[in-house]
């Protein structure tokens, strides 16, 4: 919470203006009921027509000044929660952005979006109520209870019993409701998993008919949650009730004790109405209170998991940006990329998903990793991009540790091609231009055609300026696969990572990409994941790993000869391949 | 605000006809609402009634003050508890509804045609079935609560102020509508400020959406900077406006209350004059005081509720219009029923035709005769149509023209259900349930015995993974699946077809992400599972392909090669052309 602080720093003047001109108008609004008792009991009593009519000039002005207090409050509160969250948002995006994969595969996307929208709304929300209300409520509870003091300490007694039962029922029903609307919460996700996961599954769920029962489990959360909701509806709906209930009856001691007050002379009537007004006064700022409790609750809670998120520090270090300049510079040409006896632990995880791997790959050469899922394919490539850090031994590019390297320029020798092609809303071109920004159309069109992608671009609807959908959702997989490749290439880079990334590309299209790259003038170092054998055999080096271990490395040819484990993927493939036919 | 229009209407129909089942409950809402208005408006008079016994020094009469005082707390405690009723009655009344449409909805997402799931984003749907209907029903609380009690007192306000002093009631009824019409002017110019404030923060949830949910891709490409430009740049004109917004709307209550400070004043100076010329006692001034400082209240909860009821309908139209959806077509009364003994396997496709778009053709004339027990494998680049042949197989979508017969019997003759039963399927997308592996495998025969489940691993050579798993086969499979890997994800899907072994199997490239070696042992146990049952498998893998009885090569939605391996190869065609790019 100690951001709180940090954040409305900013807004210093805001945050004290606000609550500051809030008070005031709470200043001029207890001064109503003493005014109209002077008229009750000075006007009216002496028949003072001309001081009545004073008096109510005297309630116009601090109803003018109460309005001018609370508008400028409003102003400044907007002010402060509005920039307050703005902050607060790109903080926290730019904070998402500098964390390294491992904390987002541990803290899931969907509850990071989730951060950075509905959560910054209720902080903000919160931030603005508290500015205008939290210190106003209690002033005007206290207030009023010391003007009533003020007026008759023994008739105002009642007040100093009534408002600690008042706070006692209000905050305790909130307590014991917190509980039981949590539960009304836990109900209402398993009803949207539940109805999500029909969506999902619903082919599955056709094809072996559970229609029934799951229209059957589903009614049971339905219940459940119907159940919780009443239970929580039932407590809270006491508070109104009974906060009415203690005002009331405190009116009527009020009412008993001024009545014999009175009768002695201590107090008059005009005075007994202001403090009729006081109780009235109290019971509406309480029900106030208590609602912006239940914000500020709600809104603590949103900025809690804000702060977990930006707590979270990148398990990655990365060096500064002014080390890179010489080293980048003195790099040796032809090392390429070098593993080191690399094994790799998850985060969280038991057994090692990489262990012990050492090979290397000279400028220019074609890596090819095969392997079966969870073999550890994936993992290894990610090491050379530093998506995650070698828990043991060293990877190195051109002779230089990749921990060495500053994140922009280690990014920038490096073109991914990740399993998903993941594209995003806007032109083909604006797509393509994540690899440079700065790249021209005809290096754009030179990129796809390594890709393969020329063509349909070509065919489509105003070429590179059709639209993608957001995640690529109106091209084919296929198509999809061609951009993600064409968005590496366009990066021209040194090493070139294809992790499965041309599974959806028929056999043919697979291998004419794989020409196109070779024969490029300056061809990137490639790495090549693949299930497929076709897909690598014509790779300098294969590495073929299982759970985790390289048991075997070497040419196709070589591994043919004596590496099991290659011989029967492959065999698997192609069986018995008869190559005769079609050489 | 917006008018209550003709649409509303109609929801608010539907939305009516749920109540109906909870009409004791909506009567008795109304009743203790009214009675808890009565008694709560009742209040002020006898405070006033109190004030004018208490005159002055030595002139309180008690005698007739304590038996009033009692009356005002028993008055009280009748108010409260009606009050707490009336909650109690909406509380079940408007969950009760919720929950009712919530199971219609389920009911429905259960009988709507692929053809509209397909079409509709999940997420839409399922903030339909979820966020909708809670937000309905958190607005319908609201409106039964405060909407009718609102209308009551103000109504019991104004007969009990007429009561006391026609005249000075004059002043408040007049004074009050400027309260509403301040509130309806901001209202009004706000509205635009909020519409534009909700479509900038759509458009950066949109951003926020793909650079997190592309987070990879963007950190692989160094795209980090120039998103936070990005973002920066709506992030600056969300400021602006939310700026606008919050403000300009945070004006309705100094405004109103400002209003409601002038009738407090003008009652003060009528009353005044009027207990002055002695028409009015203290007393009754000051029950004046609190029914004018009262007054305007309900009409701002009013606007509020009226608001809220109008989003509350907005969001059960969504419901409503998901429910009333039109749902697949029922089967008929004499559908046949497929079972074990009358489906032999053979399948015949005649002159199907089939597109999902009207203008855009996919299937056209397609002809297929497969025999009991062949092995029918589709091959094909993307897109080509290959899964459209499982969606017409399982009738996930029923086709344009031509029919598709499973052992001579039309599949529109057949119920649904055993036309599915007689297919195991395992598609490419593995989707399990949430909970244990038990239950899983067994999600077809749920009635399966340990040993048959067990079995079914082991057929699919999913036990040895299974048992090394912490709880084996109790262990829980979180939503998204995040605990198993995709590969052992797929071996489940695959024990869970074991389990069942329908007489036909339908097969989406199931096994191309398991690695190499298992799938060899899970082909010999398909192979096993094959054997005298048809089979359609959608393939990539050219070893799957040469095995088959019938390759069909699709491309652009035709079936334009048809035949074996050999054949095929002799055609020297599109297939000659795929399988020896293996070669290239």
């Amino acid at each position: 919470m100690k951001r709180i602080g940090f954040y409305l720093k900013n807004y210093k003047k805001e945050s004290v203006l606000g609550p500051l001109f809030k008070l005031l108008e709470a200043f001029f609004d207890l001064m109503v009921p003493l005014v109209m008792a002077s008229i009750i009991d000075t006007g009216i009593e002496n028949d003072d027509m001309p001081y009545v009519v004073k008096l109510s000039l005297v309630l116009v002005a601090l109803a003018v000044i109460g309005l001018i207090c609370s508008v400028t409050a409003q102003y400044f509160s907007a002010r402060a929660a509005v920039g307050f969250a703005t902050r607060l948002r790109h903080d926290l995006f730019g904070h998402i952005q500098s964390l390294s994969y491992t904390e987002i595969d541990t803290i899931g996307t969907s509850t990071l979006i989730t951060r950075m929208t509905s959560d910054i709304n209720q902080v903000q929300n919160g931030v603005n109520m508290c500015l205008r209300l939290l210190l106003r409520s209690p002033f005007i509870v206290f207030g009023a209870m010391i003007l009533a003091f003020t007026i008759d300490v023994k008739a105002a007694l009642v007040f100093a019993v009534t408002i600690p039962v008042l706070v006692v029922i209000v905050y305790g029903i909130m307590l014991i409701t917190m509980p039981m609307y949590k539960n009304v919460q836990t109900g209402l996700d398993r009803v949207l998993g539940r109805t999500r996961e029909n969506l999902t599954g619903v082919r599955i769920i056709r094809a072996f008919n559970k229609e029934e029962s799951e229209t059957e489990s589903f009614s049971g959360e339905n219940l459940a949650l119907n159940k919780s909701q009443r239970l929580a509806g039932r407590v809270s709906g006491l508070t109104n009730p009974l906060t009415y209930v203690v005002i009331n009856l405190a009116t009527v001691f009020l009412l008993y004790t001024s009545g014999v007050r009175i009768d002695a002379g201590g107090l008059t009537q005009g005075q007994l109405i202001a403090m009729v007004n006081y109780m009235t006064q109290i019971l509406v700022e309480l029900v106030k209170l208590a609602n912006l409790i239940v914000t500020l609750t709600k809104a603590m809670a949103c900025f809690g998991r804000i702060e977990t998120v930006l707590d979270t520090r990148s398990s990655m270090e990365y060096v500064e940006d002014s080390l890179m300049q010489d080293r980048s510079c003195g790099a040796g040409g032809a090392l390429g990329v070098d593993f080191k006896h690399v094994s790799l632990t998850y985060a969280g995880a038991g057994a090692k998903s990489l262990q012990d791997i050492s090979f290397t790959a000279p400028k220019g050469s074609v890596v090819g990793v095969i392997g079966g899922t969870g073999s550890g394919k994936t993992s290894l490539v990610s090491l050379i991009p530093r998506f995650y850090d070698a828990t043991e031994g060293s990877v190195s590019i051109d002779g230089i540790d990749v921990k060495a390297y500053p994140k922009a320029v280690l990014r920038d020798k490096i073109g991914i091609v990740p399993q998903k092609s993941l594209l995003f809303a806007g032109t083909i071109r604006d797509n393509l231009l994540w690899g440079n920004e700065a790249a021209t159309d005809e290096e754009l069109w030179e990129a796809l055609q390594i890709s393969q992608g020329e063509e349909f671009v070509q065919n489509k609807l105003g070429g590179l300026d059709a639209q993608i959908e957001q995640g690529g959702k109106n091209l084919s997989g296929g198509q999809k696969q061609r951009l993600a490749i064409a968005r590496a290439m366009v990066k021209k880079p040194e090493i070139l990572i294809m992790d499965d990334s041309a599974s959806a590309l028929d056999f043919a299209t697979d291998a004419a990409l794989r020409h196109a790259i070779q024969s490029m003038a300056d061809a990137p170092t490639m790495f090549i994941v693949s299930q497929r054998a076709s897909s690598i055999q014509f790779a300098d080096l294969i590495l073929v790993l299982e759970d985790g271990a390289c048991v075997d490395m070497g040419t196709h040819e070589e591994l043919l000869a004596k590496s099991d484990t290659y011989r029967e993927i492959y065999e698997s493939q192609f069986k018995k391949p008869e190559v005769d036919s079609h050489a | 605000m917006r008018r209550i229009d003709k649409a509303d209407k109609g929801t608010l129909k539907k939305v009516l006809v749920r109540i109906k089942k909870y009409l004791p409950f909506l009567a008795a809402s109304i009743i203790f609402a009214a009675l808890s208005v009565v008694m709560q408006l009742y209040i002020p008079i006898l405070i006033g009634d109190a004030v004018d016994l208490c005159v002055g020094i030595g002139r309180v009469d008690f005698i007739a003050l304590i038996p009033l005082l009692w009356k005002m707390a028993f008055v009280t405690l009748a108010a409260g508890l009606a009050q707490w009723f009336m909650n109690l009655s909406n509380n079940h009344m408007t969950y009760g509804v919720t929950r009712d449409i919530r199971d219609d909805a389920f009911c429905k997402l259960q009988r709507l045609p692929l053809s509209y799931l397909d079409a509709h984003k999940s997420g839409d749907i399922v903030s339909r079935v979820v966020a909708d209907t809670d937000q309905f029903a958190d607005g319908l609380l609201l409106g039964f609560t405060q909407l009718f009690s609102g209308i009551l007192t103000i109504f019991g306000t104004l007969f009990f102020m007429l009561l006391l002093n026609p005249k000075i009631a004059l002043v408040v009824v007049v004074i009050t509508p400027l309260s509403l019409f301040v509130a309806g002017f901001i209202a009004k110019k706000t509205y635009n400020m909020f519409k534009t404030q909700s479509e900038v923060r759509g458009e950066q949830t949109a951003l926020i959406d793909e650079m997190v949910g592309g987070q990879r891709v963007v950190q692989a490409f160094g795209y980090e900077e120039r998103a936070m430009r990005r973002f920066d740049e709506i992030n600056g004109r969300l400021e602006t406006c939310s700026l606008r917004a919050t403000f300009f709307s945070s004006l309705t209550n100094p405004c109103t209350r400002f209003v409601n400070n002038l009738v407090y004043m003008a009652v003060g100076i009528a009353g005044a004059i009027a207990c002055i010329m002695k028409v009015m006692t203290v007393g009754q001034l000051s029950s004046f005081l609190s029914y004018a400082n009262q007054y305007t209240k309900p009409f701002n909860e009013i606007s509020g509720v009226v608001t809220e009821l109008q989003n509350a309908l907005a969001c059960a139209a969504r419901v409503f219009e998901f429910i009333e959806a039109p749902a697949q077509t029922e089967d008929n009364k004499d559908a046949f029923v497929l079972d074990g003994e009358n489906v032999t396997g053979d399948v015949s496709i005649r002159d199907v035709s089939f597109s999902y778009t009207p203008d855009r053709r996919l299937i056209e004339h397609l002809n297929l005769e497969v025999k009991p027990g062949q092995r029918v494998a589709i091959v094909g680049p993307t897109g080509c149509g290959k899964t459209t042949i499982i969606n017409l197989l399982m009738r996930f979508y029923d086709v344009d023209g031509g029919e598709i017969a499973v052992s001579g019997h039309p599949v529109k003759t057949v119920t649904r259900a055993s036309l599915r039963k007689s297919y195991g399927m395992v598609l490419q997308d593995t989707w399990l349930k949430s909970g244990t592996i038990r239950e899983n495998i067994a999600y077809g025969k749920p009635e399966a015995a340990e040993e048959e489940i067990i079995a079914a691993a082991k057929a699919a050579h999913a036990h040895s993974f299974i048992m090394r798993m912490p709880k084996g086969y109790d262990t829980v499979i979180t939503e998204d699946g995040g605990n198993i890997s995709h590969g052992e994800k797929q071996l489940l899907c695959i024990a869970r077809v074991m389990l069942c072994l329908p007489p036909m199997l339908i097969l989406d490239e199931a096994t191309s992400s398991i690695d190499t070696r298992t799938e060899i042992r899970i082909q010999r146990a398909f192979h096993k599972m094959m054997k005298g049952r048809t089979s359609f498998i959608v393939a990539h893998r050219l070893s799957t392909i040469r095995e088959a009885d019938v390759i069909l090569v699709m491309k652009d939605g035709h079936i334009i090669e048809q035949g074996n391996h050999e054949n095929l190869l002799k055609q020297n065609g599109f297939y000659a052309n795929l399988y020896n790019s293996q070669y290239s």
